[in-house]
């Protein structure tokens, strides 16, 4: 297939990129962008592995067309991290025994990242309802919301301070 | 109790921030310069020969740089050396549907794809065999020309007099078990990279390395030498970060070899990773498992025999079968006090994809049996079902009959421990209808005493090095594959040097970096290579101290390691409190003397003149002076199991025994919904004895996870066969529980300080899951009533069950019904619930009257 011109904004970056219109927007970030964070677990978008920010919604990445997200602001595992520093949901799920073999982590940091973005103080139950989006074979997830409380209390700690 | 300032800390793993960000790299992150992508053809039939395979046609495509079929590599290997029956490539016969044709190595993924499909292979088909039972009746087209009537290996083994005991018990329970098919599904596909290096002297092709997703590094070397006919020495295996594995990658998989025989074809790097269907072929799981039990007990209901016969489905190739079956024989051993055991064990071959190692490898199904069993026994007997698990504790320490030596034995504990916070005593049996309680135990090695291959060889060695920096570099073999191997690793080299756990760097699984360490699998890798790491550590310190003493005049037994110090004993004891205070001081004029580099031994001399005193050095101080003293500072520590536990002297005794045992007990709170027949688990309370938990955090996850996944197997989780196919490829269609299903699990942390274990450690990543099972089965005979004989416990093995009970008529659906005859259960591999197209009902079969019509899915 012809390869055609598109331009992708991923993480507050423009790429101009070279791609054929069928490829994926998870082989793109990986492949073209080098951008490995975002991972294929399952290929028919049923484990939440490659769950990117579209604009600001959780999105598998592995059956979205690269093509159709132009001109969309995208944001993946890479964008997550502030000043270079990890943030308070990072620290905590590596604090709190949240990611163990790590490969269905940066999903669950996008599925995260957007509960908080949306309801800053969820239940139990509202997170248990997010998380099901993303699955992961090592923790059973109970560590997974202690770890998001404890983002949440850093959050809140941290917002008066500064 | 104990005073240690890293070990018992709840600590982060040391790459986890690279987990978090994304910039941890696993294989298929990995990329090289000219690296083309490699594609596998797989069979689509069962069990067929392989009379021709055209690949003119694949190789004229424009991107295809190589076309590999079995003739490129046709030397057998296998993981055991007793089972050398794989082929990189088929190069006879195929014996199952997915099993490995071709390889295709192109520029890029879609040309493979459409060069896969150019490939022309002729088939003869062949009769294929799906359940086991039947395939062990097999009198012609063998599955292996040399494995008569398809069985891999049978083992049959008597310990006391079962017989006798059988017939003088008070009490007798015999019931047939199946536990069905479950696999890893690990989240990262498997994926591996391999390239090839020219030599400078002889330039041709000559050192391989290859990147891969495995728990057995150095496994995979020796495997790949055998194949490619290579000395080790020319080939590098380098294990980057593993998205997990349960035992799924703890075995050479098929795109391992080929992907390096691709690349020897195509000269130039070719890197493959699994589709997740090719991961459901590759598999390796937890075989489908048939055991008659049958458990006798005296009055007092004291266990006095175990008669077990087991049968596994194992798929088409040996893989770990051998060691699976002696497990699932072995581990009847070592939880209870049992005089007599007999077991017959049959591993068998079918024409499905290959059984192996998964987490609890060998014992899960057998436990499920047996605590199912004993639960039967104490209904019998008018007892507790924990209180005759109480009746049957081991006196350790002890040899059981079997000959595995127990020593520390944290059970009773866990057993009060569960029955404590379940609220036992008062609330089972008392909960409304439903609703119940239900009991288990389970136990697991801490390392196999023996390795696959038998050498006097240490299982693990540990290197260290410390350079004038003060940095502390690991250097071990061992397999993190997200339980934490390497943080580990880290916090024992940190607290017996006692230093921070920042200066500690890990430099793991490397075959050309760190010496040899046998792999991840059966949960040895704390109790080994924690040992190894200690056993160096200490070998380090030792040269500090001699040099510090000098320093410090004094002895350097009165030296004590701590919070970057060293210090005379009564200093440390004295002054902890306010060393934390004096830290800042020191890390920053250590700091400004690392950033000198050079001048850092004269500043520190200069400093060390300045300030006199001589009672306490900093690390660096003591570092720089050990290495004045000694040259470079290096230590090496192995660990091999001593020769007292590794079991004993029958055939089939070196697969069991352990240097330790990790125990666990469990209470499940369940309720059934008798209307849809769905279980649903409200909570587990799972006590676990790891000997001691040297990072409380990972253990608790590896005990959350651990029975978890067992509740998966127990609720969900089943491989659907249908004429060896596989139904359910999928992580949907395979139903991995996901957060909405998952029960809140109560992990509890029992440390019965094992006197051998690292720092007192045992396992803590295996042994949880097996009892899961059986304390979601007994729960829901305390719900409902009903004894569950068939795992996972979906909703209409529970309703058929509800029915069955209801009708008050005693239905034994193996009946009348021989389960091995092939017309009836052919299908989904004899599984004898299955609806739909499944195997023809029994007459009293409940699901048969009121089966819907249509739609098996």
């Amino acid at each position: 297939m012809k390869k055609e011109l598109i331009e992708l904004k991923v993480n507050g970056r423009s790429h101009e990129l070279a791609i054929e219109p069928s490829k994926l927007l998870l082989d793109t970030l990986r492949q073209d962008l080098q951008l490995t964070g975002s991972k294929r677990g399952c290929d028919d978008s049923s484990c939440g592995a490659c769950t990117v920010l579209v604009d600001g919604t959780p999105m598998l990445s592995c059956t979205m067309l690269a093509a159709s997200c132009e001109g969309q602001e995208i944001t993946t595992v890479e964008g997550v991290s502030e000043h270079g520093s990890l943030a308070a949901i990072q620290k905590a799920y590596g604090d709190w025994g949240g990611a163990q073999c790590g490969y269905c982590t940066p999903g669950f940091m996008m599925t995260v990242k957007h509960l908080l973005a949306v309801n800053a103080n969820p239940t139990e139950e509202e997170v248990r309802s997010a998380l099901s989006s993303n699955l992961c074979r090592c923790t059973g997830y109970s560590q997974m919301y202690q770890a998001i409380k404890a983002a949440i209390e850093a959050e809140q700690k941290a917002v008066p301070s500064t | 109790m104990s005073d240690f300032s890293i070990i018992g800390k709840p600590t982060a793993m040391v790459d986890a921030a690279g987990k978090t960000t994304g910039a941890g790299k696993y294989t298929d992150d990995l990329s090289l310069p000219g690296m083309l992508v490699g594609r596998i053809l797989h069979s689509p039939y069962p069990h067929a020969r392989i009379k021709r395979i055209d690949t003119t046609r694949a190789e004229k495509l424009d991107g295809v740089m190589a076309v590999v079929i079995g003739q490129d590599a046709p030397t057998p290997y296998g993981i055991l050396p007793v089972g050398h029956d794989e082929h990189a490539l088929c190069t006879d016969k195929v014996r199952y549907v997915g099993d490995n044709v071709a390889c295709v190595a192109a520029v890029d993924e879609a040309t493979a794809d459409q060069a896969i499909e150019l490939i022309d292979v002729e088939y003869e088909v062949l009769p294929a065999y799906f359940d086991p039972e039947d395939s062990m009746k097999a009198q012609r087209d063998f599955i292996h020309d040399n494995k008569p009537n398809n069985i891999e290996k049978d083992y049959h083994h008597v310990f006391g007099d079962p017989e006798k005991a059988l017939a003088e018990a008070a009490c007798v329970a015999e019931a047939r078990f199946i536990a069905n098919e479950v696999t890893h599904a690990a989240m990262e596909p498997h994926s591996t990279l391999a390239a090839f290096e020219i030599d400078p002297h002889t330039g041709k092709p000559g050192r391989l390395t290859v990147w891969s997703s495995t728990q057995v590094p150095y496994y995979l070397q020796h495997k790949l030498s055998l194949v490619l006919e290579m000395p080790m020495a020319q080939i590098r295996v380098i294990k980057p970060l593993v998205g997990g594995g349960f035992g799924g990658k703890s075995e050479v998989i098929p795109l391992e070899i080929i992907a390096a025989v691709a690349a020897r074809k195509a000269q130039a790097p070719v890197k493959i990773t699994y589709t997740r269907e090719e991961v459901f072929w590759a598999h390796r799981g937890r075989p489908r498992t048939i055991i008659d039990l049958k458990t006798g007990a005296d009055k007092d209901g004291h266990i006095t025999a175990v008669k077990a016969r087991v049968v596994q489905d194992g798929g088409g190739y040996c893989s770990y079968g051998v060691v699976t079956i002696l497990y699932s024989g072995a581990l009847l051993g070592a939880l209870y006090d049992i005089p007599n055991i007999q077991y017959d064990g049959y591993r068998v071959l079918t024409n499905k994809p290959v059984c192996g190692a998964m987490r609890g490898h060998g014992t899960v199904n057998v436990r499920f049996a047996f605590e199912s069993q004993l639960d039967e026994l104490a209904l019998k007997l008018k007892l507790d079902p924990a209180e005759i698990r109480r009746r049957n504790l081991l006196k350790p320490p002890c040899v059981t009959i079997n000959g595995l030596r127990v020593q520390s034995y944290g059970l009773p504990e866990c057993i009060a421990k569960v029955v404590e916070r379940s609220g036992w005593v008062e609330r089972k049996g008392k909960l409304p209808k439903g609703r119940g309680l239900g009991v288990a135990c389970s136990h697991y090695v801490s390392g196999a005493a023996n390795s696959i291959i038998r050498s006097d060889m240490p299982h693990s060695t540990v290197n260290i090095k410390i350079d004038r920096d003060g940095g502390v570099v690991v250097y071990t073999g061992a397999s993190d594959i997200g339980q934490g191997s390497d943080t580990m690793v880290a916090q024992i080299a940190s607290e017996v040097l006692g230093c921070s756990l920042g200066r500690v760097k890990v430099v793991a699984a490397d075959t050309d970096l760190t010496p040899i360490d046998i792999g991840s699998y059966s949960s040895r890798v704390t109790f080994m290579n924690g040992n190894a790491t200690l056993r160096a550590a200490e070998e380090v310190k030792k040269q500090i101290a001699a040099a510090a003493a000098k320093k410090m005049n004094c002895a350097a037994e009165d030296l004590a390691f701590r919070d970057d110090r060293v210090s005379k004993n009564h200093v440390a004891a004295g002054a902890s409190p306010a060393e934390a205070s004096v830290r800042p001081t020191q890390e920053g004029a250590s700091v400004s003397g690392r950033v000198e580099g050079q001048i850092l031994r004269g500043s520190l001399q200069q400093k060390r003149k300045d300030e006199g005193p001589k009672d306490s050095l900093t690390f660096e101080e003591a570092v720089v002076a050990a290495i004045d003293f000694h040259g470079a500072l290096t230590g090496t520590g192995s660990y091999a199991p001593p020769p007292e536990a590794r079991g004993g002297k029958h055939k089939g005794a070196g697969v069991g025994p352990s240097p330790a045992y990790s125990y666990s007990a469990q209470v499940a709170e369940v309720s059934v919904d008798e209307d849809t027949g769905e279980v649903t688990v409200h909570k587990v309370w799972a006590a676990h004895d790891c000997g001691r938990a040297l990072n409380p955090v990972s253990v608790e996850g590896q005990i959350i996870g651990s029975v978890w996944m067992g509740m998966g197997q127990a609720l969900t989780e089943e491989m659907v066969w249908k004429d060896g196919m596989l139904m359910n490829p999928g992580l949907l269609e395979y139903r991995s529980p996901s957060s909405v299903e998952s029960p809140e699990v109560e992990p509890i942390i029992v440390e019965s300080i094992d006197p051998e274990g690292p720092f007192g450690a045992k396992e803590c990543s295996e042994g949880s899951l097996a009892a899961t099972i059986p304390a979601i089965s007994n729960a829901i005979y305390d719900a409902v009533g009903i004894r569950l004989h068939e795992s996972p416990f979906t909703p209409e093995r529970v309703l058929a069950a509800l029915r069955a009970n209801k009708a008050q008529k005693k239905i034994d659906l193996t009946a009348g019904i021989d389960p091995t005859d092939p017309a009836r259960f052919r299908e989904h591999g004899g599984s004898l619930w299955f609806r739909g197209k499944g195997p023809e009902r029994h007459a009293l079969d409940p699901c048969r009257r009121e089966a819907p019509v249509g739609g098996d899915d």
